[in-house]
């Protein structure tokens, strides 16, 4: 069985004296039949697969709409200028959101996490953070474990698609769970880890799905860099020592609940929003 | 939820249920055929044919009815490659019966083999194959799956399963559906272990079994 709420992997870790990652990898192989070290192996294979995609980009793809490509190489050459206003680490991560949203955009492989529409957000966060600070990849493997774990919850007790939560349920869970990684990265601990996810998932609450011609490509593209730069700045708030108000259960109830409540129009049906503005009735 | 549906799966985009399970669907259909494909024509219901066309359905149909998986990078090239190999494509729209709005129907024709399959994306990149030949299946693709098209009279489930029994395979889950007292009927058993060839054999051969189709992880 999945955990049904942070708090419960939160007490587990500590009753077993065993790291939040530690409890997710022991429920994979409980759950899957797997080895320690075949989930190990598979877990590392999909962040291989994540470090292909954003090496594998193909400035010059455009998708069978028209409509996405091309702007990860834009981002591309505005970091390479060097007189971002961000800095280079948060413009990197724009820049790998980007391109992991238009490869999928155009039919190249990537890594679903949650959702193939949100798969820019955790890679994005994860390869950044290697690249800049160079540590272990055994490490960021480590991350990603904490990424499912919250994940996992978030499917649980709420929803990770647009269909049933609106984008909130996979651009918000997706940052809830790169912000959960990124803060173990930091160093911050489990209690940390859970307000980092808690931060991140507030901020993207209430958000609809209302995609251009029902294609994962406007807005859900750029959704993916607010995503992945949402999940940083809670992750720093929480490391600073800020707590989510509302405890992360909680939040994440909230976000079923307002999934529940989203229109139906605004929920992957492209019947609302900006799906049907003159501009996108136009493209389609 | 398991781990790996939540980080994972590799997939090529752009979509988990209009592409990745929609080569998924394909592949199934692959496998039941069980011998090179000559000619498919291939009829999209709903959202499949709706929105499909920028979601690559089409080609994610195709790459899996050539055996390809979700994550093979060669899916959008299926159609030529299709091309390639002489296979002939068509297709068309449909307006199924009490069909999930992603689905299609498949008519497929191999060398001395038709099998007709509709086959449903239920979202995430879970399917369902919902009817084999006309008749009513549902079964999702992820386990080993006997599927026994028999007279409906006394004994045949019995034959079925005690034959599995002797060979230490487990039911996930079974079903049964018939068209009429005494006329077609149809058997599908989800099982947790593989079923060793000579036992799908020793099934064909039975009295009262029409046909026999084993779909296979391997």
């Amino acid at each position: 069985m999945s955990y049904k709420v942070l708090a419960e992997i939160i007490q587990e870790a500590e009753r077993e004296r065993k790291s939040f990652w530690e409890i997710i990898l022991d429920e994979d192989c409980r759950e899957s039949g797997l080895s320690r070290e075949e989930s190990l192996q598979k877990m590392s294979a999909m962040y291989t697969a994540m470090k292909e995609a954003d090496s594998n980009y193909d400035a010059s793809a455009r998708s069978a709409s028209g409509m996405a490509g091309g702007d990860g190489k834009i981002l591309e050459d505005f970091r390479k200028k060097k007189n971002c206003l961000i800095g280079d680490f948060l413009t990197k991560v724009m820049e790998k959101a980007v391109k992991m949203g238009e490869s999928n955009a155009c039919m190249k492989r990537i890594v679903a996490a949650p959702t193939a529409g949100s798969c820019g957000v955790i890679p994005a966060v994860l390869i950044t953070y290697e690249e800049e600070r160079k540590i272990s990849q055994n490490k960021i493997v480590e991350a990603l474990y904490i990424a499912g774990g919250i994940g996992e919850v978030l499917a649980e007790s709420a929803e990770i698609s647009g269909a049933k939560g609106g984008c909130q349920a996979e651009i918000g869970s997706a940052s809830a769970m790169a912000a959960g990684a990124i803060t173990y990265l930091e160093g911050g601990d489990n209690e940390t880890i859970a307000h980092a996810a808690a931060l991140a998932l507030k901020n993207m609450l209430g958000l609809t799905c209302d995609p251009v011609g029902g294609l994962v490509e406007v807005p859900c593209i750029k959704r993916n860099v607010s995503g992945a730069v949402n999940a940083i700045i809670a992750s720093q708030m929480a490391i600073a020592g800020i707590r989510s108000k509302i405890p992360p259960d909680e939040v994440i109830d909230s976000m079923r609940r307002i999934g529940d409540l989203l229109p139906e129009c605004l929920r992957e049906t492209s019947k609302e929003g900006l799906a049907v503005t003159p501009t996108a009735l136009n493209k389609m | 939820m398991q781990l790996f549906d939540i980080i994972g799966p590799v997939m090529v985009g752009p979509s988990s249920s209009h592409t990745a399970g929609a080569v998924k669907i394909g592949y199934v259909a692959h496998k039941l055929l069980a011998e090179p494909l000559l000619r498919a024509e291939i009829l999209l219901h709903g959202s499949f044919g709706a929105t499909g066309k920028g979601h690559g359905t089409d080609r994610a149909l195709v790459a899996g009815l050539m055996g390809m998986k979700p994550d093979d990078a060669k899916i959008p090239d299926s159609l030529s490659l299709a091309n390639e190999k002489g296979i002939e494509i068509e297709f068309g729209s449909i307006s199924l019966k009490e069909a999930h709005p992603n689905s299609v129907l498949l008519k497929l024709e191999g060398k001395g083999r038709r099998l007709e399959i509709v086959g449903e994306s239920l979202g995430g990149s879970i399917i369902n194959i919902a009817s084999i030949d006309g008749l009513s299946a549902n079964f999702s693709g992820d386990y080993p799956t006997l599927i026994v098209h028999n007279m409906d009279q006394p004994g045949h489930v019995a034959e079925v399963t005690s034959m599995l029994s002797h060979k230490s395979v487990n039911i996930a889950s079974m079903q049964l559906y018939r068209e009429h007292r005494g006329g077609n009927a149809v058997m599908v058993l989800e099982c947790d272990q593989e079923i060793p060839e000579q036992a799908i054999q020793w099934l064909k051969n039975l009295e009262g079994v029409e046909k026999v189709t084993y779909y296979s992880l391997k």
